[in-house]
């Protein structure tokens, strides 16, 4: 199977977003009162560490396992930036998880962010089914 | 096992987290991004006549597999090898939430908080249900999350990243000092 080198991916992510507290709701609301460095720490390590990563793609034009030549991601502005990232970090604070928690955290045994997750699910199609009553 | 078990200090998670970006391009170009599989879901499941979501969502399948991993990161990290202790936040933050009404500080999330007791609650329904739906929607309109504005977005330079990102946390410092203790309190 080709895609489970992306379920072991995952999983790595996974562990390092649990073990790392990003998943933690304590975490969350300490990150959003600026009172410890451990996300800040996270973020400052892991954008670099990123960076480095995409420069040296870039530097040598590597190739990916598949062939392809690598693109490295690039990201169009619209004012929907703003609002939906407003909007979103409303959401964050009070659940205490981006998307990516939102999956460790049903797996860290909190069964009942099942229903965090089904609503982030449910925003995610009203989103879709009324994209162009809201402003771009 | 002990590493299992224990907290990873930021200066390992952080660097294993950043590296998932350039992984993920040499393994099959592919882009890191969460948020983008909540739409996948949706187009899996109830699609309608929506033509945001009448698209080839199996092309991204791999995703799927990444965000599975995910899961399996958690059972691995909360389930199976939970931290005994709870998480190590500093002294003034646990004098805020004790403040606001909160006794158990011990594993990931506040147990008084996140139950199905509580689900049924307008408390609940704020931090769970609306909290989820603003998750959702506003990653997708945003067009992307934490992974992808706020990591894979930043690492590859992208200004509009760096827009996103001010604003994740903007948001999220509006509703973590005035909005949640207005919850708590209900």
């Amino acid at each position: 199977m080709n895609n489970l080198k992306y379920l072991f991916l995952g999983i790595i992510f996974g562990l390092a977003l649990t073990k790392g507290e990003a998943v933690s709701w304590f975490r969350i609301q300490e990150m959003f009162h600026f009172e410890s460095f451990h996300m800040y720490g996270i973020f400052m390590t892991a954008i670099p560490s990123g960076a480095l990563g995409l420069f040296l793609i870039r530097k040598m034009s590597l190739r990916s396992l598949t062939g392809e030549l690598i693109e490295v991601p690039t990201k169009v502005y619209h004012h929907g930036i703003i609002i939906g990232a407003l909007i979103f970090g409303f959401g964050w604070a009070l659940t205490g998880a981006c998307p990516g928690p939102l999956y460790a955290q049903i797996g860290g045994g909190y069964l009942v962010t099942i229903v965090t997750f089904s609503a982030a699910l449910f925003g995610t199609w009203v989103y879709a089914r009324f994209q162009h009553s809201f402003p771009d | 096992m002990e590493f299992l078990s224990k907290p990873w200090p930021w200066y390992v998670a952080g660097p294993i987290i950043g590296l998932t970006v350039p992984a993920l391009l040499l393994l099959g170009n592919k882009r890191l991004g969460v948020s983008s599989t909540l739409r996948q879901i949706c187009a899996a499941t109830f699609p309608g006549k929506i033509s945001f979501l009448n698209y080839d969502w199996k092309k991204d399948k791999w995703n799927l597999f990444f965000v599975g991993g995910i899961l399996i990161g958690g059972f691995i990290g909360g389930t199976v090898f939970p931290n005994p202790e709870p998480v190590q936040i500093s002294q003034h933050t646990t004098e805020l939430l004790r403040e606001l009404g909160l006794t158990d500080l011990s594993g990931l999330l506040p147990q008084e908080l996140f139950n199905w007791k509580t689900l049924f609650t307008l408390k609940g329904f704020f931090l769970m249900i609306l909290g989820g739906f603003m998750v959702g929607f506003g990653t997708r309109y945003a067009r992307g999350c934490t992974s992808g504005h706020g990591i894979t977005g930043l690492a590859a330079l992208q200004w509009p990243s760096l827009v996103a990102t001010v604003c994740f946390f903007v948001g999220g410092m509006l509703v973590s000092h005035f909005v949640l203790p207005l919850i708590l309190s209900l």
